[in-house]
């Protein structure tokens, strides 16, 4: 094993399959932590919307169903495309490592403007929940305000997420390009590729919630 | 874990680089641990001036500082200070971090940069709660609750929170760097069950770090949210609940008790089987009552709010739990007793602090059963008793572990011995003054007198003159360390690798140690308080 040590292991470690390992778990651990910090959201956002089942209705029915639905389509294929780059690096296949983070990232890019887009559009229709001269009236005003503010503070938190996996993702392109990852070492390739199927599952989650689950009912 | 590291010649971590940007920029876990020491006692001596403050307020009836508005913004301080500034990172961004690795043979822990990145972290998180706290200061109490903190009061609560928001994260990478480093990073033969108990207790500690501080994160976003943009989910008038903040606050807040406390566990369950040169009683029972602390720990955060009118039938399942969760925390001092029983005890600087521990604890936790009992609480709920509660837990027993830890690895740390008489003597006046100023506030919470209050009725002066008489010997006691440790610095005796014959190997390495640790990875083969020299009589005892 000496010649894994040299140049990738930190002293602490023994050998470079022992520190991939642990940079892994370390990713893991990262990953709990952040499905308490979102589960925390969806806990109250749920038990909000037992007390106010009309008004959170009627505020999903405001929602861009088109834009979310696409953005659900993108971020899937996105994973997919990531884990195809995975693939590709543990047989050694670095330019296909590479086209994949550009796809990855590019179609991240793509999330991210649909989302502006539909901000945009809901600000144009008067749903943001501290506005004066709010869409929905009535009954369903404050529960159609509560939904809004989920919905802002979700997508916000989410669409963080996003631009740090964008920056990741291009950062792993570069050091891909730069010859750094090898089929017998990418340890931050896949790293990186849990912390992007984690951004991920948190949409395929937010997603019922914002769109499906008013309209059903 | 079989590289051998060659030297040519063994620098100490302390000697290995003198630059200011060779320490602000290390990786080292020793130095980092040593940065952070640094910057909780600024921290520290912060809160504690608020203390000093309040504690001067409350000698005349009607409030010596007169404004009332200001002695809620002094108690906010300290509490906001004390809790997310020193008590929660306290031992383990500086013990924790320094020892664990040297514990368990290892070189460093498993991610130095995001070590370092923490510190980083929890200075700018430090830098926006100081900002928001000299800017003009927040009257909302430690506690945030809402709608007080999202619609009326004054001052910078976005500032204070985002600054405790910042600092969470830096808690989560030190939880998150222990739990990995624990796992992957013992030495051959070190096996779970041959680890000390200090490990244990820091493992239980990082998962609630892990567990419990995202929560805190979320609730604080929507809290900000809703401060910046009055309306959120905490407001009633659109169909939010404050009753949701208290939930989710006390969901991060009960668990942080444990954090506070289970390194104080740890600590004491080295020191003690040490200064008593006994194995200690019981091993795997210590073991797993931190484990079951940390796991009830996370069910019984209700009973903060058996008077908000929260449904009793969840009052009583909290107030069954808190029960319960005193079990596991008694089984240990039964531990340590029967440690000490028939021990060759040696009242050393770090014992005296451990044994203040120890009872400080139980006084404070046996008044906590009281507070989880439903009926005592609507009378005792939010009065001084519960200030007297929760101080006798944090600061007289978490404090004194941390004065034990810091005087039990200071040789190790520094390569010096401190002045042991006047260690002695600073050990003894803390738990002097600690007593002095919180025992009267148990019978003034008894009596009534609320906590967060700036005046009171005259029939209470003497309680209060009485413990603020206690807290300036307090202060006293906790300045003392501040010289006698910096002297011996210079001044003090040069450390030998094992000053107290303590079994473990952080005491095998060289005091200080180099910057890797061991030259050769350490082999274990035996438990972890392997004291079977009952008549070994310690130098200078
Ligand atoms: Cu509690």
């Amino acid at each position: 094993m000496s010649e894994d040590v040299a140049p990738h292991t930190h002293f602490q470690y023994a050998d470079a399959r022992h520190q991939a390992d642990s940079a892994i778990a370390g990713m893991w651990l990262f990953l709990a932590t952040e499905v308490l910090f979102f589960g925390g959201l969806i806990l109250t956002w749920i038990f909000c919307r037992h007390w106010q089942p009309e008004g959170f209705t009627a505020g999903a029915h405001e929602t861009v169903l088109w834009i979310g639905t696409t953005n659900l389509a993108l971020l899937l294929t996105s994973s997919f495309v990531y884990a195809l780059g995975q693939a590709a690096i543990e047989v050694g296949r670095v330019r296909m490592l590479v086209w994949c983070c550009a796809l990855t990232a590019g179609i991240g890019v793509v999330f991210i403007g649909l989302k502006l887009l539909e901000w945009h559009i809901d600000l144009d229709e008067h749903l943001w929940p501290a506005a004066a001269r709010f869409k929905l009236e009535g009954g369903e005003a404050a529960g159609g305000r509560l939904f809004w503010v989920f919905y802002f503070v979700a997508t916000a938190l989410h669409a963080v997420h996003m631009a740090i996996g964008i920056v990741a993702v291009a950062w792993i392109a570069l050091r891909a390009r730069r010859g750094d990852f090898g089929a017998h070492w990418h340890t931050p390739v896949t790293v990186v590729g849990l912390y992007w199927s984690f951004v991920d599952m948190v949409w395929v989650v937010l997603y019922p919630l914002i769109y499906v689950v008013g309209r059903l009912t | 874990m079989s590289q051998t590291v060659t030297a040519t010649r063994a620098l100490s971590y302390l000697e290995d680089g003198k630059t200011l940007r060779s320490w602000l920029l290390t990786t080292d876990h020793k130095r980092i641990a040593i940065l952070y020491a640094l910057s909780i006692t600024v921290f520290f001596f912060i809160g504690g001036s608020a203390a000093a403050l309040i504690r001067y307020n409350l000698i005349t009836p009607e409030g010596a500082l007169r404004s009332a508005e200001t002695y809620n913004r002094l108690f906010t301080m300290h509490g906001v200070i004390m809790v997310w500034f020193f008590l929660v990172p306290a031992a383990p961004v500086t013990i924790g971090n320094f020892v664990i690795p040297l514990m368990i043979g290892a070189r460093d822990l498993a991610f130095p940069k995001i070590n370092l990145m923490s510190w980083y972290l929890f200075m700018a998180g430090g830098a926006c709660a100081l900002y928001a706290l000299f800017a003009g200061g927040v009257d909302t109490g430690w506690t945030f609750y809402a709608p007080l903190s999202s619609n009326y009061a004054q001052g910078h609560v976005v500032a204070v929170v985002a600054g405790i928001f910042i600092s969470g994260f830096s808690t989560i990478a030190t939880g998150l760097n222990f739990v990995v480093t624990i796992h992957r990073l013992r030495a051959p033969g070190l096996t779970w069950y041959r680890l000390p108990v200090f490990i244990w207790s820091f493992y239980a500690t990082s998962v609630i770090f892990l567990l419990a501080t995202p929560v805190l994160a979320i609730t604080l976003v929507l809290l900000s949210f809703e401060r910046i943009f009055h309306v959120g989910v905490f407001d009633p008038r659109i169909g939010g609940d404050p009753l949701l903040f208290q939930h989710m606050f006390w969901f991060y807040s009960h668990p942080a008790v444990y954090i506070m406390v289970l390194p104080g566990m740890g600590i004491v369950s080295q020191i003690i089987p040490c200064f008593s040169r006994k194995e200690l009683f019981g091993y795997k029972f210590v073991v797993w009552c931190s484990i079951a602390i940390a796991v009830i720990g996370f069910f019984v955060w209700g009973h903060h709010m058996f008077v908000s009118g929260q449904s009793p039938y969840a009052s009583i399942v909290f107030s069954l739990l808190s029960y319960f969760v005193a079990v596991p925390s008694a089984i240990k001092v039964f531990n340590w007793l029967g440690t000490m029983h028939k021990g060759r005890i040696h009242f050393n600087a770090p014992m005296i602090y451990a044994l203040g521990f120890v009872g400080l604890f139980t006084s404070g936790g046996l008044t906590g059963l009281f507070l989880a009992a439903l009926a005592a609480d609507v009378h005792l709920h939010d009065t001084y008793f519960v200030i007297a509660h929760f101080h006798f837990i944090m600061v007289g027993g978490m404090v004194s572990a941390y004065f034990a830890a810091l005087h039990f690895w200071w040789p190790k740390i520094t390569g010096r011995m401190y002045p042991e008489t006047i260690a002695r003597g600073a050990a003894l006046l803390m738990f002097l003054g600690f007593n002095f100023t919180f025992l009267p506030q148990y019978i003034l919470g008894y009596l009534g007198m609320p906590r967060r209050y700036h005046s009171y009725p005259p029939e209470f002066q003497v309680l209060n003159v009485l413990s603020s008489a206690g807290a300036s010997i307090l202060a006293a006691a906790y300045a003392l360390p501040l010289f006698y440790l910096t002297w011996s610095l210079f001044r003090g005796e040069r450390a030998p690798r094992n000053p107290w014959r303590a079994t473990g190997l952080e005491w095998t390495t060289d005091s200080p140690p180099i910057t890797k640790n061991f030259l050769v990875t350490p082999t274990v083969t035996s438990g972890p308080y392997d004291y079977n020299d009952p008549h070994t009589k310690l130098a200078d005892v």
